[in-house]
């Protein structure tokens, strides 16, 4: 009796591991295809025809050039393969020392900036290492510097900003934010014009 | 604080409870013998599972004979999962990141883990799993929540049976609350996700150049499939290491409200559920509103202090343009979202993270830590959270019988000496475990070699761990070493106590209660439907959980607090 409980369990186990282990994962596979195929493979932008990278997947920029996007904690920065969070507690000293040389470089970056103007999200690091996004805050404080590396006048890619930033769904979740690539891509054509 | 950050944790409140509602009813006639409008399809689907695992269906169990069934179908699957698991260097199908062998430790952690819905992952899923192993671990997401839910059905059938000897038939209570709850809310929650942003897809990771001229590699794969189950069925455990943090997983605040929408669906229609099998819907009144109260209130404290942020900076004379603490969080979903999300994560037991919580503010990181050491009870996981609220229940009552001096009754029942124990028992296990274990670790240095964050900090870490693994939660301080041995064996250990020791007495309990006779309600009866009940459950879960806890918090999470303020940092 006790041995038959057993084999009913485990062809119940076996049934399901066929059943949802494969069965399920690959019809989703298939509807994601067939009917959102971007999401489904991965929501790539291209530039020049060129893949250049996911929207919702952060990309490093170093270059004054361009808009910078969050401190990454995974290594090497904005590793898209092993996200990871920097755990950093708050009293850690090293939670203290990142934030200051973080800020030190967005200062030295962006002159005649004062440490408080400079929101949080520019100099504390993301949970995933890929945050795709920065505060507008974040995105107007560069304004300056990005308008100059390009030789654009700071009023055109002070609007280029304010036609990013993307609200709070239904108005009350998340936090407004600009997406760094999408900028970043616009920017390009911008200059390019 | 901003209005936006406090109107959507109601927000979210009033669109659960709508939704628990109608799931409730659809619930209850799939598994206490109605109609719906899905038996069309799957009615001839349950028969052919029946024929091909030559079940039947039809036949009464005891309760022993019901938990035997259970642990069997739960041994089983733990088996099959850890084989499958180990075959990963074999089969090299839907491989194509090329990931070896998966740790002996890992592997027995993980499949502990998944079996007991725990979903803790002591494993990075981008750095060590291939496809088809993340897509065995979805398997044990449908099965483990769906035990849960079997688990209630035995307790609860002690109050709305009488003079009976059995408690209903496991396969049965298995088999449809999977076919007619698990599966179609699943692939409907899939849909959604993938349109919402989140890949699905069996390609290989995408290297590209960025725009700057980087190589950047992508992680692919089968991510909203997997996503809609861990959130539906409160698992949590995530494709990504960063969970739903990793932007595929979390790709913005709509594809985040529909997750907690996900997540919170089942665990409130439980309430009402448990309303429906009593035949008294009022008695689910103070229940609802219990886990309702612990819910904002620690969604207020968590999101205050996030807010507020962490007060070492403000000692260190780091004043930023913003106060709020962004170190472990993601922009798109800012600090009052992520509250919310970080205390829902460990009140409906699902261990799905949009943020580094060993990042939070002390405070910040004691609410998720306090939920779970509730026993998770505030909605908490399928049909788990309720049961650990009844057995909260029956002890207020016995508590107020004490006072009053009379033999306490719950729903028509009375509540004696065996049933008091075995609610006692099953409340005693995540003291015991959460304490035992973290003062071992702290002692040994195969623990203190483990903890990542120096000083008080460490010592959270170590309780989360444990809290989270006995609560069959899954959320973890991240810094901690959770893939080493000692952990990976003890907090195995803890999730398996968290499970079947935690929840089989209540079981008992729920047997011996349905043997008893119905007794009318009498002017004696303490009414259990008001809002003093209420009052008293709130009490019983927040003094049972303070009282024990207490002095290990003081010393981790209030001690840094406190030494944040002072500008005092520890380790070097």
């Amino acid at each position: 009796m006790r041995l038959k409980v057993i084999w009913s369990a485990l062809r119940l186990v076996l049934l399901f591991v066929v059943v949802l282990g494969l069965g399920y994962n690959l019809l989703m596979v298939g509807i994601g295809e067939a009917a959102f195929s971007g999401q489904a493979n991965g929501s790539m932008v291209t530039y020049h025809g060129r893949v250049v990278g996911s929207r919702l997947i952060g990309q490093q920029f170093t270059s004054p050039r361009f808009f910078e996007g969050r401190p990454s904690a995974t290594s090497p920065p904005y590793n898209a393969a092993s996200s990871a969070a920097s755990n950093y507690g708050p009293t850690n000293p090293a939670l203290l020392r990142e934030i200051r040389t973080n800020l030190a470089a967005v200062l030295a970056e962006n002159p005649g900036v004062k440490p408080t103007q400079v929101p949080p999200d520019l100099v504390e690091s993301s949970a995933s290492g890929l945050d795709p996004d920065i505060s507008p805050a974040a995105a107007y404080l560069q304004v300056p510097r990005v308008a100059k590396a390009n030789h654009l006048p700071v009023g055109a890619v002070r609007n280029l900003v304010a036609g990013h930033v993307t609200g709070r769904f239904l108005g009350i979740y998340g936090a407004p934010h600009v997406n760094v690539l999408e900028l970043n891509l616009a920017l390009l054509k911008l200059v390019n014009q | 604080m901003t209005w936006q950050g406090i109107l959507q944790i109601f927000v979210l409140l009033a669109v659960v409870t709508v939704v628990g509602f109608f799931l409730s009813k659809y619930m209850y006639n799939t598994l206490e013998g109605g109609r719906t409008f899905m038996d069309r399809v799957l009615v001839p689907c349950e028969r052919a599972v029946y024929r091909l695992c030559g079940i039947d269906p039809t036949v009464e169990m005891r309760w022993t004979r019901y938990v035997f069934v259970l642990l069997a179908v739960n041994v089983v699957g733990f088996v099959v999962l850890m084989v499958l698991l180990a075959l990963q260097p074999v089969l090299t199908i839907f491989n194509p990141a090329h990931m070896h062998q998966v740790p002996f430790w890992v592997n027995l952690n993980t499949s502990i883990s998944f079996m007991t819905n725990t979903n803790w992952q002591n494993y990075g899923g981008e750095t060590t799993l291939s496809y088809l192993s993340q897509m065995w671990l979805t398997v044990q997401q449908f099965l483990s929540p769906v035990t849960g839910i079997c688990l209630f059905l035995a307790v609860v059938r002690g109050f709305s049976r009488h003079n009976a000897n059995t408690i209903g038939n496991f396969w049965r209570d298995f088999v449809r609350t999977l076919l007619w709850v698990a599966i179609p809310l699943a692939v409907i929650g899939a849909v959604v996700l993938i349109a919402l942003g989140s890949p699905q897809n069996l390609h290989a990771y995408t290297v590209v150049h960025t725009l700057q001229g980087h190589k950047q590699t992508i992680a692919q794969g089968p991510v909203a499939s997997m996503t809609s189950i861990m959130q539906l069925g409160d698992n949590g455990g995530g494709f990504f290491n960063m969970n739903v943090a990793q932007p595929f997983a979390g790709p913005n605040a709509a594809s985040i409200f529909f997750q907690l929408i996900l997540g919170f669906s089942v665990p409130v229609a439980c309430i009402f559920l448990f309303g429906k099998m009593v035949k008294n819907t009022r008695q689910a009144r103070p229940i609802y509103w219990s886990m309702v109260l612990l819910f904002v209130i620690g969604a207020l404290v968590l999101y205050h202090f996030e807010a507020a942020g962490n007060p070492a900076l403000a000692a260190h004379h780091l004043r930023l343009a913003a106060s709020h603490n962004l170190e472990g969080k993601e922009t798109r979903f800012g600090t009052g979202t992520t509250s919310l999300f970080e205390n829902s994560t460990t009140t409906i037991s699902w261990g799905s993270v949009i943020a580094s919580n060993d990042s939070l503010t002390p405070i910040g990181g004691l609410v998720p830590l306090f939920n779970m050491m509730t026993g998770e009870v505030i909605f908490g996981s399928w049909g788990a959270g309720m049961i650990g609220m009844i057995a909260y229940a029956v002890l207020a009552l016995f508590l107020a019988g004490l006072m009053v001096g009379r033999t306490p009754e719950y729903l028509g029942k009375k509540i004696e000496s065996f049933e008091v124990k075995m609610a006692v028992l099953s409340m005693i296990v995540p003291s015991l475990v959460i304490l035992v274990l973290a003062a071992l670790s702290v002692a040994l240095k195969a623990g203190t070699s483990g903890i990542f964050n120096p000083g008080p900090h460490g010592l959270s870490e170590v309780l989360y761990a444990f809290s989270s693994g006995v609560g069959n939660n899954g959320s973890a301080f991240g810094g901690l070493n959770a893939a080493s041995p000692w952990y990976s064996a003890t907090v195995g250990l803890a999730m398996l106590l968290g499970r079947f020791p935690m929840y089989i007495p209540l079981v008992a309990m729920g047997a011996s209660l349905a043997k008893k006779q119905r007794i009318p309600e009498s002017a004696g009866t303490f009414p259990t439907h008001g809002p003093l009940f209420t009052v008293l459950l709130t009490g019983t879960v927040v003094v049972v959980g303070a009282l024990i806890f207490f002095p290990a918090l003081a010393l981790g999470p209030f001690a840094e607090q406190f030494a944040a303020h002072a500008g005092k940092l520890f380790g070097g």
